[in-house]
């Protein structure tokens, strides 16, 4: 992929960047379709219940026909919503979700975008998000809607600090921001010589910061559906609807592909024996491990208070993780020099 | 530059949003999250039942308390026969008063159950929910087998039951009772001591005893407070005097101890099973000698019972003839909810929820 973009573009090359990008935007649609699926399967397994299972074999055609009824669904926007943010707000949302998976590596060959800032460049395009989401909130004119896309702005802003000093501690560790050189920096053999055992405090505060970036639960006050009845989404449907939920799980996969490479090594095999299982499986297995690490915590997890939720961001995580740099720094001048 | 102009929000909590438990309404004003007042709003559920009453005979009204409190319609049932009875002199067979405190205390799990899953579900868990409506689908199969309906039993009778326990019903019970222990075990150990949840409850919608006892709560909510009122133990009826079982109470008033008495009571309610079902007669009729027509002779009587929610009080004014003069309910889920405004104002949005899930309503005894 790099030559490829550090040729000069011919007709050839544009076309085989172009089928790459269709490429993983149907795989990372293909995996927003099978978690929501998985999603209510798993969940449905914890509740005592038997999930989707009725639309396809094993109920696997059920996210299809749920997003097929979303498209075809009347377009509704509320007569007194101000049209024009109204509509760019989904797109708004769901463009940086899709644009920042372009630096997550899968194996030392499979990457799209070899950004020298890769780490910089998602969280500065993840944040995008955040805007959507209050100019949703805001647009709709709706009180709820408004309650929704305030407390989205409050959280996302207070956890997207504790997000990114946490990864600093490992942009320190492997000297580089470029999403490659961190996997590359963990090849040790053995899953001990992964950032998440010496950082481990830092990878506890990015999971937190993580899922409430992803305000899923116990984080998922924006739209607390028991309070905000749907937060700022509450006036959006169909396709629009679609595309807001379409960015949460563009998101979700998102953070799991990074956990993978900042935290758990990537592409690596957890010993040196377990080498000859190709890369790209090592790296499914432990995204999905995550993805389904935040399925698990929707079925266990009550919602926790706004003021609870910024005390937590601000007094715990925010300190902790700027201690976690200071050790870290100690311990790389006290070992490494 | 001026100063940014700020102004109160006000929002319509209801009466189509999910945590009022139905059609219940509450104009909050809010100064960003915080509620500086609040109103409630009731009577969407509105039926008119008192009033129907007056054109019924005792027998046609059954099937209408059984819709007023529809989590706990067998106490609601048992209300009003139990007026009437005291009211005509009338005894009950002891097999029907064991089959009638059988099946309160299985109802009062079942309500419970409901209040602790739609509790959990207002605080943002999603499992609890379906755990507890899991167990309860046992006891409204245990009911559907005794009277043929799952909500709205129109179970009892005045002097008695309509149907006697089918074969084998009185085993399966026996069977629901150890199992419900056990799973009980499991479900505090899952929710009760989850920080988020304590954090969410702990010290949240507090009053103290004398707060509650002015605004007459009663149930959890006024136990909560430290006052250890129970009417099965307090002005016992039915044959609650023949079992031994503790009435819970709290320390502190605030929503963490209604949690803890709620659960509880549902093991008090099974052990006061296991007591009746030890003792449960063995023959005997269900029904006792009641007259064609049930008239009442001319006068007036309160009678109440502890339903799950507090004291449900039945009072009836006869004039002698068989539909009653005036019939009113004293509905414990509307005298709880009163305290709301005061416990209300200075409360976030999400406490709001909290706490008027803690109040445990149920709107259709509200509105009645």
């Amino acid at each position: 992929m790099s030559s490829l973009l550090s040729s000069p573009l011919t007709w050839g090359d544009a076309l085989v960047i172009f089928l790459w990008g269709v490429v993983l935007m149907l795989v990372v649609l293909g995996f927003v379709t099978y978690a929501i699926f998985f999603e209510r399967k798993v969940i449905g397994w914890m509740q005592f219940r038997i999930g989707p299972n009725r639309v396809g074999p094993f109920g696997l055609l059920q996210s299809v026909a749920d997003i097929l009824k979303l498209l075809i669904k009347e377009d509704t926007i509320p007569r007194k919503a101000d049209r024009l943010l109204f509509i760019l707000a989904p797109a708004l949302a769901f463009v940086p979700s899709f644009t920042v998976l372009a630096v997550i590596p899968y194996t030392q060959k499979l990457y799209f975008a070899d950004l020298n800032v890769g780490l910089l460049y998602y969280v500065a395009l993840s944040g995008i998000s955040t805007l959507a989401i209050v100019l949703g909130g805001w647009a709709s004119n709706n009180k709820y809607a408004l309650l929704g896309g305030m407390r989205s702005a409050a959280q996302m802003i207070s956890y997207e600090v504790p997000l990114v000093i946490s990864v600093t501690g490992v942009v320190m560790l492997s000297g580089t921001l470029n999403l490659r050189g961190i996997v590359d920096s963990q090849s040790g053999g053995w899953f001990w010589d992964w950032n998440f055992i010496p950082q481990i405090v830092g990878f506890a505060v990015f999971v937190i910061a993580a899922v409430s970036e992803l305000n899923r639960t116990p984080f998922d006050l924006p739209e607390a559906e028991s309070e905000l009845v749907a937060g700022y989404h509450v006036e959006y449907s169909g396709f629009r609807f679609a595309f807001f939920m379409l960015t949460e799980y563009v998101y979700v996969y998102a953070i799991a592909g990074l956990t993978t490479t900042l935290f758990l090594g990537g592409w690596h095999a957890p010993a040196p024996f377990l080498d000859f299982v190709p890369g790209i499986i090592w790296f499914a297995l432990k995204f999905m491990f995550i993805v389904f690490f935040l399925f698990w915590l929707r079925a266990t997890m009550p919602r926790i208070r706004v003021d609870q939720l910024m005390g937590l961001g601000w007094k715990v995580l925010l300190p902790l993780s700027l201690a976690n740099i200071f050790i870290t720094a100690a311990c790389i001048e006290l070992f490494q020099r | 530059m001026g100063a940014i102009r700020t102004e109160e929000l006000l929002l319509n909590v209801g009466p189509q949003h999910p945590s009022t438990h139905g059609v219940f309404r509450i104009i909050v004003k809010l100064d960003g999250e915080v509620i500086t007042e609040a109103i409630p709003v009731m009577g969407y559920l509105h039926r008119g039942t008192e009033k129907l009453a007056e054109n019924l005979n005792f027998t046609q009204i059954i099937p209408y308390t059984d819709r007023m409190d529809y989590v706990s319609a067998m106490t609601n049932n048992y209300v009003l026969c139990n007026a009437v009875e005291k009211m005509m002199g009338l005894e009950v067979p002891e097999r029907a008063e064991f089959l009638r405190l059988i099946v309160m205390e299985l109802q009062r799990v079942a309500s419970h159950l409901v209040w602790w899953g739609t509790y959990l579900l207002d605080i943002g868990a999603m499992s609890p929910f379906l755990y507890a409506f899991k167990e309860r689908e046992t006891i409204v199969q245990l009911f559907n087998e005794l009277c043929g309906a799952r909500l709205t039993y129109n179970y009892m009778r005045v002097g008695g039951v309509k149907w006697d326990a089918p074969p084998g019903w009185l085993d399966k019970v026996r069977e629901f009772v150890p199992y419900m222990e056990k799973k009980l075990v499991e479900y505090d150990r899952l929710v009760s001591g989850n920080e988020i949840f304590l954090a969410r409850i702990k010290g949240v919608g507090r009053y103290d005893a004398e707060t509650a006892i002015s605004y007459g709560l009663s149930g959890a909510n006024l136990r909560c407070t430290g006052i250890r009122w129970d009417l099965r133990r307090s002005e016992p009826y039915s044959l609650y005097d023949r079992f031994e079982f503790d009435i819970p109470v709290g320390t502190n008033g605030d929503c963490y101890d209604r949690y803890l008495i709620r659960l509880e009571e549902i093991r008090q309610s099974l052990r006061i099973l296991k007591q009746a079902l030890e003792q449960f007669p063995e023959g005997g009729e269900t029904m006792g000698k009641v007259p064609r027509v049930i008239r009442p002779p001319a006068g007036e009587i309160y009678s109440s019972i502890e339903s799950p929610r507090g004291e449900i009080g039945c009072h009836i004014v006869s004039k002698g003839k068989a539909e009653p003069y005036r019939l009113k309910f004293r509905r414990p889920s509307f005298v709880n909810l009163q305290i709301l405004p005061k416990l209300l104002v200075g409360e976030t949005m999400t406490n709001l929820i909290t706490i008027l899930g803690g109040i445990d309503i149920v709107v259709g005894e509200v509105d009645c």
